[in-house]
């Protein structure tokens, strides 16, 4: 690797002359690409381990390329494309791919894992005390190298030997106060240290008896159990306290003749199930339209308030008279340095109606939560605070880049402020500013935060406690799919991917009329 | 103006190409299978080494004990804090194969966490179980198995500033006169803290709602709560939510959604209200605010139900998954058990211990264990069913609802549809 290095270094100083192959250059360029070498090496293991050879391969053929890549001279515009593409590939193209793949499962609580640990769940879930049998004390021996548990009845004081072959009796043991035994004839006894450091092996043996199998309960003691439920592959059923449950692989459920389930499923493919029901379920297509409407509302209402504010701000301090501007912009930027889920919190707790600042401050009664015009106001009222300092600063950003000469121009030739702001700055901001804005509003569209830790979704009225009045249809899927029935991934998923839907629409059509917009002005 | 160009480029070609193998390459793995990094992660652990998760205040009181453990047993023990969405944490991690040996948790995750499959039963001895309280003992108590150690219990009782107050109210409609007489002399500013919100806070209002009559379930034939028998909007629970609708913002205005979860204790300490209802959680703030207190039973409503509480049990879970569990079982059902333990863990926060013998000692030292335990003798072990989770949220707002004046009818009758629609009943 390091000799490719100084190779293609060497070579890259012949042909190209204009650029210049510092020593910099090449040490920061080996010592690049061995980071790179060093994560890769640090995922190996791992993967070995699992066994997982299709991601092993993957991962050794994008090292070899991205480090090809960067050793040659060749492919240029490659070297600016491979980084960005990775990275969307990771963090946009294999979430997206997981969460539609995701939606087609009844991944949940109840249906986290696959069949064999809902059976192992259902077999040791379901393992009783024998009636009547005696509470085991255990002390762990070796005779002939192998596993050996020691038993001792606490009421009798009989020894006995178990192994995987089942109960046989011992003479001659030495039983001390804790009812453990000290030393028995033919019996290497382990002391706590060594039986801990063969804790795997003790979980492992289970001693037969008539009644059903001795286990062990930690280090000191062994219980006679027997499981009430058991898996039969034949009928592919769980049998038990006289019933059958059988594998019902459309629910993932073992399900009995009455239609009951056992608490422990696993995750199986239900296809469309989720979408159905997003579209057929009462409660979502009932109120899809108010929470929509709100929605839109709400997201369009912070972008315009925030860029409002931020724009009229942005152009006050713009002002050549404007004095002190430095002090201005770090008191202006400090809500967005602030982190937003604390002051979310603070803003939720001024509102409160007898003991918030604002009521106090302005002598009011108002329950600002509590009403839904006042909530929703209050609501998009934060958002303008935590959003306008963002505004303010990519308006200023724009607005050095507008020539003042344009302006002056306007003026000198009749317009007055006014006309020169709408007419001149303002297309010229927009051009720069609309692809933030889109973002913006995609941003707010989703804007969880701003919601559930102010208003929560409320106030509910009455008669319907499942859609609160200021519940974007983020919040109000949330608490469908995580609030009432545990957490229901699928579902969840399922819904992301409407919204996934309706927010990519909305961005599109932006989009394109942006362009139309730029031909214009550009 | 040609050269500096070059030099620009050829400087972002670098630093992109940083950026480019740095992250390229730690990005390539993170998007194959995760899951199998996590498990083979964690499969090189096991040997002799406990993993223990806890929440921060639990995990300094532990630490002399766990290190006991392990030099007895040759082990490492770890104990590792977890102080968000503990539950969740905990399921997911377990999923994976990277969840800890034992867990430390509440006894109504049980349901949860038995139909994922997530945590073993724990077998104790009669003795052992006859040290615990039988409320304790009740509340781990699942389908029939014990699925943890409790060791501590905690529920809600009325703290009353004495100096205030100095009578404890036999009845709720006693407390909301006293309330109100002190209030109109101006001494407090609310006839009551306890928290209500937008949201409503069904653990809170819980003992007036049952006072009054209401219920949330039917009984099974074993006097479990049966999740198929929901009866919020039942005739008795519309009641109920009247008579929290008398004692709202439109009645006596002893309930009202401006209290809070972050401000009914803090309001209580500050003397805006001389009763609060509240658990062993609100004393570190009571007993700093230097006023004399006492802790009483929630009060019925007069010729009313018993006001029950919720009560909440903190148990030790032995992990389903674990790469341990030998000897997480030696811990939970040997440590645990322990008086000592039970103390420190008392100690380092002070809920009621679980152990009886514990809170034996724990009452000498501090009577307020006592008087929260016998707050909560007659007590309802919050439902562990999984069926649970779909309650909280419609009950609270059907509260919210009532407490502002809304029609108890209607309130209850849309909760009792949005339950039956989530349990698909």
């Amino acid at each position: 690797m390091v000799a490719d290095v100084r190779e293609s270094a060497v070579a890259e100083q012949a042909p190209r002359p204009r650029r210049e192959i510092t020593t910099g250059f090449v040490v920061s360029r080996i010592a690049v690409l061995a980071v790179a070498g060093a994560i890769l090496l640090y995922a190996v293991p791992p993967l070995v381990a699992a066994g997982a050879w299709a991601s092993l391969a993957l991962l050794g053929v994008v090292s070899a390329v991205i480090c090809y890549l960067y050793l040659t001279r060749r492919f240029v515009p490659a070297k600016y494309l491979i980084p960005g593409t990775v990275f969307l590939i990771a963090f946009q193209v294999f979430p997206v791919l997981y969460t539609v793949s995701t939606a087609f499962t009844n991944f949940g609580d109840g249906h986290r894992g696959d069949k064999q640990a809902a059976v192992t769940a259902i077999e040791t879930g379901s393992v009783r005390q024998a009636p009547g049998s005696p509470e085991y004390a255990l002390t762990a021996a070796l005779r002939d190298g192998n596993l050996v548990f020691l038993l001792v009845d606490p009421k009798t004081k009989q020894v006995q030997a178990g192994t995987g072959q089942g109960l046989s009796p011992v003479t001659g043991a030495q039983v001390g106060i804790t009812g453990k035994v000290v030393r028995a004839p033919g019996y290497t006894v382990l002391k706590a240290p060594e039986a801990a450091a063969r804790a795997k092996d003790i979980a492992a043996l289970s001693v037969p008896t008539p009644g059903g199998l001795i286990k062990a309960n930690g280090l000191s003691r062994a219980v006679e159990g027997r499981a009430a439920l058991t898996y039969d592959a034949a009928c592919d059923c769980v049998k038990g306290e006289g019933d059958t449950w059988t594998a019902d692989e459309t629910r993932g459920y073992f399900v009995n003749a009455k239609g009951e389930h056992l608490a422990q499923g696993w995750q199986v493919n239900v296809g469309l199930d989720n979408f159905t029901r997003v579209l057929t379920n009462p409660t979502i297509s009932g109120y899809f339209f108010g929470v929509f409407a709100w929605n839109l509302g709400f997201a369009v209402a912070s972008v315009a308030t925030t860029f409002a504010l931020g724009v009229a701000v942005a152009l006050a301090l713009h002002h050549p008279r404007m004095r002190g501007t430095r002090a201005y912009r770090i008191v202006l930027v400090l809500p967005y340095a602030m982190p937003a889920f604390a002051m979310l919190l603070v803003w939720r707790d001024m509102f409160n109606r007898d003991f918030g600042l604002i009521n106090q401050l302005f002598g009011l009664e108002v329950d600002w939560m509590g009403d839904p015009v006042t909530a929703r106001f209050a609501v998009i009222l934060v958002n303008l605070w935590l959003g306008f300092p963002y505004m303010f600063l990519v308006t200023t950003g724009a607005l050095q880049a507008i020539p003042r000469e344009l302006t002056e121009a306007a003026s000198i030739d009749g317009a007055t402020p006014w006309q020169g702001f709408g007419k001149v700055t303002m297309p010229l901001l927009l051009v720069a500013l609309t692809p933030l804005l889109i973002s913006s509003f995609a941003f707010n569209f989703n804007n969880f935060n701003a919601i559930a830790l102010t208003s929560e979704g409320g106030p509910f009225p009455a008669e319907n406690p499942q859609v609160g009045a200021t519940d974007l249809l983020i919040t109000y899927t949330f608490r469908l799919a995580f609030g009432a029935g545990g957490a229901q991934f699928g579902f969840a998923a399922a819904i992301s991917v409407f919204i996934f839907a309706i927010v990519a629409v909305i961005s599109a059509v932006a989009f394109r009329r942006t362009r139309k917009q730029e031909e214009v002005y550009a | 103006m040609r050269k500096p160009a070059l030099g620009v480029a050829a400087l972002a070609t670098l630093a992109i190409t940083a950026t480019a193998c740095g992250g390229g390459q730690s990005a390539a793995p993170s998007a194959a299978p995760t899951a199998s990094t996590g498990a083979t992660a964690s499969a090189g652990q096991g040997g002799g080494k406990l993993v223990i998760w806890a929440d921060p205040n639990r995990v300094k009181a532990l630490k002399p004990f766990t290190e006991q453990f392990g030099t007895e047993n040759g082990v490492t023990v770890e104990v590792k804090e977890i102080s968000k969405d503990n539950q969740v944490t905990f399921l997911t991690a377990s999923q994976q194969g990277s969840g800890p040996d034992i867990m430390i948790g509440a006894h109504d995750w049980i349901g949860n966490l038995v139909q994922n499959g997530a945590i073993d039963p724990v077998n104790l001895t009669e003795e052992q179980k006859a040290a615990f309280s039988e409320i304790a003992l009740k509340a781990v108590t699942f389908g029939g198995q014990v699925y943890g150690a409790p060791y501590a219990v905690e529920n809600i009782a009325l703290i009353r500033n004495t100096d205030l107050a100095p009578d404890a109210p036999a009845t709720i409609e006693d407390l909301v006169a006293k309330g109100a007489e002190l209030k109109k002399a101006g001494k407090v500013k609310e006839v009551l803290c306890l928290p209500v919100g937008q949201k409503g806070d069904a653990f809170h209002s819980y003992p007036i709602f049952a006072s009054g009559g209401g219920a949330l379930f039917g009984a099974t034939s074993t006097g479990d709560p049966d999740p198929k028998k929901v009866l919020v909007g039942a005739p008795e629970s519309v009641k109920a939510f009247e008579k929290l609708k008398s004692l709202g913002e439109k009645g006596e205005a002893a309930l009202k959604t401006s209290i809070t979860n972050e401000n009914y204790i803090p309001s209580f300490a500050s003397k805006k209200c001389a009763f609060l209802v509240s658990g062993p959680w609100a004393m570190g703030e009571v007993k700093k605010a230097g006023f004399g207190y006492d802790i009483t039973p929630v009060p019925p409503f007069k010729d009313g139900k018993p006001a029950t509480p919720f009560v909440g049990v903190q148990t030790f879970f032995v992990a389903a998954k674990g790469q341990n569990k030998t000897l997480a079982q030696e811990f939970v059902t040997n440590y645990v058990t322990n008086k000592d333990v039970a103390k420190a863990l008392y100690e380092a926060d002070p809920r009621p211990p679980a152990l009886t013998a514990a809170l034996t000692e724990a009452e000498a030292a501090d009577p307020d264990a006592g008087k929260f335990m016998a707050a909560g003798k007659d007590g309802f072990p919050m439902p562990a069913i999984p069926e649970m989770a779909a309650i909280w949220e419609p009950f609270g707002i059907a509260e919210a609802a009532v407490v502002k004046g809304g029609d108890a009818a209607k309130a209850a009758e849309a909760a009792q549809k949005a339950i039956d629609g989530s349990l698909k009943n």
